[in-house]
């Protein structure tokens, strides 16, 4: 049968430019370019192209552009392309479409349908440049009220509960040694700690190499509960549980075992080459009361001396589980919107499952509130976050803290050409291949991810003064600084804003 | 917080040093023992335990804990060494998460008994309930090992990644006798497990076997026994001396040919 199948790009090579270095050859992957050397002529397999522009980028002479496939089948608004193009590969397999990064359908941004408020001549705004402006965070519970002892000088006489601190209100989502390379982790790690944030280890363990900014990572505990163990708990500086995961609400997760590389073994604790299978649900929580349990035990082990997150797909019921979560014991819950990125995930889940985060961070906010236990959590939101500006608008909504996972990850040279889950990442970033994750060198990999926070940081700096606040926790939950731009009634109730004009 | 006001509840016995636990609530109990473990106590005693959750929770090193009552969920979750024996019944979770040490139980216990154990070993005298021994898991010369003289639920070895589940149906429910409830080792993918008795295939979850046992697994399975015997008394050779069924994963990667791309495709 005639496979029909058109590619999705197409390499152009100029050939007076070409000098047949083979460069490109070296540096792809999935074996795009090829070279027969005795008939001195040059194969493009156009099909395995996935526009990562790594070639066209390494190319000394600047040879190499890679565009959209021109052949394309009859136009039809239902019958896409892409609609066509999985049918006939799950024809041709009869397997489930496996890919990577986030959510890929054109569902409404709700980011960007929100105006954030500006002072005008009554309220005048801050310059701060010239004023101080407090970007330190939290996470982690307060108390009801705080006392005091006032003997000589003044004591705090309220236990406070174990926090975060964090000095920008952004922190480096959970993307796991395996998912990533050591070099990517690394690279976030000591970003984490220079701007005095904290970055999420995954459900990968910590690899020895990061043990030095253990006091700026976050630990994991998920289904597999890979790697957990007493002094991986203890190290970290908090601990996660992931229940749900914005990419594949519902699912859990399987490494394949041609991923658990003698290294990856070691940090999972797990045999090498074995599948690493993280069940969808943990077996020991069916119910809050479980997850109280699991929460409790891990305090318990850590005789209370880290917050305790517990992270979540955002879903339809979303406000009520998190009002669970918070009084469940958790010191913060971590909601993953259905644009959240992945490694690899099935794409009808990252895709149609979920809703979006601005919806949930509104709603679980609300909710909390309503129930006069904001306070006793904190509210981390992902999935999504692009710019300073959805931070802002995140924070506005009701959010303490953000995890970017995908934005950092194109800071360090990611070109999102979602092919994580092929451990073949041409910019050494989802790869274990020693030759690939050479590509990335940690050193400038942390430049790079410590400037993308401080210049969402100046950013939010710029934005509070231009709010005419001084503090990002005056505009946390503070939703009248928003306005809704062509967003429908209910929309606007859900998220709680004004339309623009009121 | 709780150390000088619970100044009367500690007392010692020889080596042992004992904690009263009656009434107490279970995070002042933990920080008791906590206290009385950084004041060198190597060898606890605690008595009146009636459901305290967490005992011995992320505990390192080689202390030995007796407990004489019932223990709450999760004793020794994430536990790395310690030797607890419970002459009662211990509640959901015994042995979560383990990487080292012991749990000897001289009663029976209930559901997700060594969720996803690491290392060490559990010996449960009776029976044990629902989900015991999920996502059990090995690493190098970490195999956890589960022993339980009476019989278990259903779900048993669920997601067993690794380790050994033993099941000796010594003593049986009335309600239930058989040795092990339905959907046994469903999703296995590693490790194995043994039950006493001829078990009826459709038992069996998804992608697990029976695999006839090995003159290895013989011996093995007399170590244990011996062990087990040596806590709670019983005839070795007498156990020994039964059909014995073997439950192993179809294979190691049960997902390998689930996923596909266009461009794996071959388009």
């Amino acid at each position: 049968m005639v496979r029909n199948f058109p590619p999705d790009f197409i390499v152009r090579v100029d050939k007076e430019a070409c000098i047949n270095c083979l460069r490109c050859v070296r540096e792809c992957p999935f074996g795009v370019h090829e070279y027969d050397k005795e008939k001195k002529k040059w194969k493009r397999h156009h099909e395995k192209c996935v526009a990562c522009l790594r070639c066209a980028y390494m190319c000394p002479t600047q040879a190499i552009s890679i565009e959209k496939h021109p052949m394309e089948y009859s136009p039809h608004p239902v019958w896409t392309n892409k609609v066509r193009k999985d049918i006939k590969t799950q024809a041709e397999t009869g397997s489930v479409i496996l890919t990577a990064m986030g959510n890929e359908l054109p569902y409404l941004n709700y980011f960007d349908r929100l105006v954030l408020d500006a002072c005008q001549v009554t309220n005048p705004s801050i310059d701060p440049l010239r004023e101080p402006m407090e970007l330190r965070t939290y996470i982690g519970r307060k108390p009801e009220k705080v006392d005091l002892e006032e003997d000589n000088g003044v004591d705090l006489k309220t236990k406070i509960a174990p926090n975060l601190k964090l000095e920008t209100p952004i922190m480096f989502a959970h993307m796991s040694y395996g998912s990533i390379s050591i070099e990517a982790q690394l690279s976030m790690a000591r970003a984490a700690k220079e701007v005095g944030t904290y970055m999420g280890t995954g459900e990968g363990g910590m690899h020895v190499d990061l043990y030095p900014y253990a006091d700026h990572i976050i630990t994991q505990v998920a289904s597999g509960r890979f790697a957990v163990h007493e002094e991986y708990l203890k190290r970290g500086a908090a601990i996660e549980i992931k229940i749900g995961q914005g990419a594949k609400p519902g699912i859990g997760g399987h490494l394949p075992g041609t991923k658990v590389t003698a290294e990856i073994s070691q940090t999972r604790m797990i045999p090498e080459g074995s599948d690493a299978i993280s069940p969808a649900p943990h077996h020991d929580i069916y119910s809050i009361e479980d997850l109280s349990r699991l929460i409790y035990a891990l305090k318990e082990a850590t005789r209370y001396k880290k917050p305790v997150f517990v992270k979540i797909a955002a879903v339809h019921n979303v406000a009520p589980i998190a009002v669970g979560i918070i009084r469940a014991g958790a010191d913060a819950v971590v909601l993953d919107g259905f644009r959240g990125g992945t490694g690899a995930a099935p794409q009808v889940h990252r895709d149609h499952h979920g809703i979006p985060i601005e919806v949930a961070i509104a709603s679980v906010d609300q909710r909390l509130r309503e129930e006069g236990i904001r306070h006793w959590g904190s509210i981390i939101a992902s999935g999504g976050i692009r710019s300073s500006a959805d931070v802002a608008k995140a924070i506005a909504l009701g959010a303490d803290a953000v995890y970017i996972g995908t934005a950092a990850l194109v800071a360090l040279g990611c070109t999102v050409c979602k092919k994580c889950y092929t451990g073949k990442c041409p910019w050494g970033i989802a790869t274990q291949v020693p030759e690939l994750r050479k590509r990335l060198n940690p050193d400038e990999g942390a430049r790079r991810a410590a400037n993308l926070l401080k210049a969402w940081s100046h950013e939010l700096k710029e934005i509070l003064g231009a709010l005419g606040l001084n503090s990002i926790e005056s505009l946390r939950g503070n939703r009248d600084r928003l306005r809704g731009v062509g967003l429908s009634d209910v929309d606007l109730e859900v998220l709680g804003v004004k339309p623009a004009g009121r | 917080m709780a150390a000088t006001l619970e100044k009367a509840r500690v007392s010692k016995e020889g080596e042992f040093v004992v904690i009263d636990a009656k009434g107490m609530h279970y995070p002042e109990l933990n920080v008791l023992i906590e206290d009385v473990i950084n004041q060198g106590a190597k060898k606890l005693k605690l008595i009146n335990v009636n459901g305290q959750r967490f005992i011995a929770d992320g505990l390192r090193g080689d202390y030995y804990i007796e407990i004489h009552g019932v223990a709450g969920d999760d004793l020794g979750a994430f536990a790395n060494g310690p030797t607890i024996v419970v002459y009662g019944n211990v509640q959901d979770g015994a042995g979560n998460t383990m990487n080292a040490g012991k749990i000897i139980v001289h009663g029976d216990g209930t559901d997700i008994i060594g969720h996803s154990m690491r290392g060490g070993k559990v010996f449960v005298r009776g029976h044990v309930g629902y989900r015991v021994g999920i996502h059990m898991k090995e690493y190098k010369d970490q195999v956890p090992v589960l022993v339980i003289g009476g019989t278990a639920g259903d779900f048993l070895g669920e997601y067993m990644a690794g380790g050994r589940i033993i099941i000796l149906g010594l003593q049986r429910l009335e309600t239930y006798p058989e040795i092990v409830g339905d959907w046994l080792a469903t999703g296995i993918h590693g490790g194995a497990i043994y039950l006493r008795d001829e078990v009826d295939e459709d038992k069996l979850g998804y992608g697990a076997k029976f695999e006839e046992l090995t003159e290895e697994d013989l011996a093995f399975l007399r170590r244990e026994i011996e062990e087990f015997c040596s806590y709670f008394g019983g005839d070795v050779d007498e156990i020994m001396n039964a059909k014995f069924t073997k439950v192993v994963p179809l294979s190691h990667r049960p997902f390998a040919a689930m996923y596909s791309d266009s461009k794996e495709a071959g388009h």
